[in-house]
């Protein structure tokens, strides 16, 4: 057997491949964006013509996901957990329709907010849509489980969801990497009352749904990943239990063997799939005096427990703070909740500074927030709502230009609700990628409004934030803003260079003073973008 | 036999080159490697680290436990200062002491310097090293030199081959300038 140094991404990635992949579809997001780009760039994936290509945002991802799991073949979707929330109309209506070729929906979780705006578990969505989700604690785990998940998605006829969280994307091991399967053949399906969700066939569908439920907690019980360990100390009779789920159940491990002449005895429940194996964890209680309950991301599990024992039960976790309620696990939290407190040896650095992110030196975004900086002094009341992207960093010194920063294409909308309310000048700062992604829509309602609003679409020809991947409306920006009916001499494209800061104040001026909808799109490729084409021009010169 | 390793600069710097090499080197020999790395909104000029844990025997978590780590390798002085919570009684620091300076308030550097020469560790100018060997884009090489025979868990030998290994499909002159890096690295750590 092959043995591989992978990403818990890459290992995800390349799982699907060997478990008959037919096609990838998803748009760039942290911690999950390393899953896609390996499929793009793996040679069996391309031998195999693994559709994979970057989507527009999470929603026509998923939605062409179920498209190609309707004619039979397996399909993945990507994104990280605030995909979700973008995706999620097609995302829960796909459990109702069912699927045919097997669907996998991959979300990434960043507890800690390493790279986002919140720490939403994917588990709620999962549960919500009542389909099974697996959660694996190693890189090995997430290889082998993209195929049980096929499997099991193709059984059920119903999408399952894949979980993970930062530690697990952005972690390298060893795994042990087996042989592809085929694709599956080209089976449209004909049952036309699954896919047409008119209120008739919805209703059956959904109790369909409902009649799964126990099929889909039999393959809990049955995983070979979801494993009870005893660990024996002593003969005194005193049994702790824990539930400790995905990673989780690593620093268990980790900080069990730190513990030294440990009377306790153990009984850990490793929890990789759900619904949760709710008898398993009865008999837990039963024989155990206490149960800790490790989860990273929000107390999905532990509020599910809490209704199995009660209330005078010493159920812990992260609700009671015995780990702390927000952030991501790590081996000093679980090993404190365990009773092992690991202290650092040295004092904190004397000499230490803070070093934030920032933008890089002669990026384009620099030279969009010097002119924003140099105009907007001169007005009283001008708010600038930015958006999510490298740009998002012109909140932070030296620019300190944002009002705020929500969630993909709020920039326009805000801006927008804020012009009604009567706020002036109202001026919106988004990327090209995260204007197609979600910003198109709110341009056309602003338009609508004719509502008076500035709107720099600050274009870098790729998506910055992520590493440079493609952006879906490249070379397209004019044209979809044109059409959607901005008038044709309010949408002013200019290069963001520190030479040309008189013309492009000046044309802020202008545009912010124009009362109705304008867009200003400063357009200067990403630089990091630009010296990776460089090295590849050079590398096809040399050939 | 574990060694937790903590690395360690500023996005853009190549520490993950560094453990790319370690990473090779350890799947060659079978011994067991998890490394934790930090992608995304912190490789944009802010500090950056991997967490890189070799042993014989299976390791757990991804991270190292604070007051575990046994080597602190540092593409930068002051961010090798960083982590010492995270540093064992007996561990080491392995560093650059050229700062790299993108921020206002960067400390005074002579205490910076003064403070890191309470630690145990070696130092070096890295950058000034590499420029010296007309290969400046192998300063990173230099420092897996210096930190190599700590590393103990693998070879001086076996991270030397896989210096080769990896930088092998860029090219014969490309091996030789990195592995001449990475040798006086090794001979500067014995000093």
């Amino acid at each position: 057997m092959e043995k591989r140094l992978l990403l818990g991404d890459e290992a995800i990635a390349l799982g699907a491949i060997h478990a008959g992949l037919s096609g990838v579809y998803a748009y760039p997001g942290t911690p999950s964006t390393e899953i896609t780009e390996f499929i793009q760039t793996n040679k069996e994936a391309i031998e195999k013509g693994i559709r994979s290509r970057w989507c527009t945002n999470e929603k026509t991802a998923m939605e062409a996901a179920l498209g190609m799991s309707y004619c039979g073949k397996r399909a993945l979707v990507c994104m990280k957990h605030v995909g979700m929330n973008v995706c999620a109309d097609a995302f829960v209506n796909s459990a109702i329709t069912g699927v045919n070729g097997g669907l996998v929906v991959l979300a990434a979780d960043d507890p800690s907010m390493h790279s986002s705006q919140n720490e939403q578990d994917s588990r709620f969505y999962g549960k919500f849509a009542m389909i099974p989700i697996f959660e694996p604690s190693n890189q090995q785990e997430a290889y082998d489980m993209m195929r049980t998940a096929f499997e099991l998605s193709e059984s059920l006829k119903e999408p399952v969801m894949l979980r993970v969280v930062t530690r697990l994307a952005h972690s390298r091991a060893a795994v042990t990497v087996g042989k592809a399967i085929d694709q599956n053949k080209l089976t449209p399906s004909t049952d036309n009352a699954h896919w047409v969700l008119l209120p008739g066939n919805a209703r059956r569908n959904y109790l369909d749904l409902i009649s799964k439920q126990e099929d889909m907690l039999k393959a809990s019980y049955e995983s070979n990943t979801n494993d009870m360990i005893t660990i024996n100390n002593s003969d005194n009779g005193k049994w702790m239990g824990i539930v400790a789920c995905g990673i989780g159940y690593n620093y268990v491990r980790e900080a069990l063997n730190g513990i030294k002449n440990n009377e306790t005895n153990y009984m850990i429940l490793k929890i990789t799939q759900y619904p949760l194996p709710t008898e398993a964890i009865q008999k837990m209680a039963a024989a155990c005096k206490s149960i800790l309950v490790v989860e990273d991301g929000q107390p999905v599990v532990e509020e599910e427990v809490k209704k199995l024992v009660n209330t005078s039960y010493k159920l812990e976790g992260r609700l009671t703070g015995k780990l702390p309620r927000t952030g991501e696990l790590n081996p000093d939290n679980v090993s404190l909740a365990l009773g092992k407190e690991n202290k650092p040896v040295f004092d904190p650095a004397q000499n230490m500074a803070g070093r934030p992110p920032q933008l890089c030196q002669g990026c384009g975004h620099r030279d969009v927030y010097a002119a924003i900086g140099e105009v907007v002094k001169e007005y009283e009341n001008a708010r600038v709502f930015g958006d999510i992207g490298c740009y998002t960093l012109g909140a932070l010194p030296p620019f300190k230009a944002l009002a705020s920063c929500v969630d993909m294409g709020a920039s326009i909308t805000m801006a927008k609700g804020a012009a009604d309310a009567g706020l002036w000048p109202a001026i919106a700062v988004i990327g090209d990628s995260t204007f197609t992604h979600s910003g198109m829509t709110g341009l056309l309602d602003a338009v609508n409004d004719k509502s008076n609003v500035t709107i720099i679409i600050s274009d870098n020809l790729t998506t910055g934030m992520t590493g440079g991947q493609d952006s879906a409306g490249l070379n397209k920006y004019e044209a979809i803003c044109l059409g959607l009916g901005v008038e044709p001499e309010h949408v002013r494209v200019v290069v963001p260079l520190p030479k040309n800061m008189p013309e492009i104040t000046q044309i802020l001026r202008e545009e912010i003073n124009y009362k109705g909808v304008s867009v200003i799109i400063p357009r200067r490729e990403c630089i990091q973008v630009a010296a990776r084409h460089a090295r590849e021009r050079a590398k096809q010169n040399n050939k | 036999m574990k060694k937790d390793i903590i690395l360690c600069g500023v996005g853009g710097q190549g520490i993950l080159s560094i453990a790319t090499i370690i990473g090779e080197a350890a799947t060659e020999a079978g011994i067991n490697l998890k490394q934790a790395e930090v992608h995304g909104m912190s490789q944009r000029g802010g500090d950056v680290q991997s967490n890189l844990r070799l042993s014989t025997d299976p390791i757990w978590s991804d991270q190292i436990p604070t007051g575990e780590t046994d080597v602190i390798i540092s593409m930068e002085p002051m961010e090798a200062l960083r982590y010492i919570g995270y540093l064992s009684p007996e561990g080491t620091i392995i560093t650059n002491t050229k700062p790299f300076v993108n921020i206002p308030n960067y400390p005074d550097e002579a205490a910076l310097m003064n403070e890191l020469s309470e630690m145990n560790n070696v130092q070096l100018d890295i950058e000034a090293i590499a420029t010296e060997l007309k290969s400046p884009k192998s300063a990173n090489m230099v420092l897996l030199g210096m930190a190599a025979p700590y590393i103990e868990v693998l070879s001086v030998e076996q991270l030397r081959k896989a210096v080769s290994v990896i930088f092998a499909r860029k090219g014969e002159a490309v091996v030789e300038a990195n592995l001449k890096a990475f040798d006086r690295g090794v001979e500067a750590s014995k000093k």
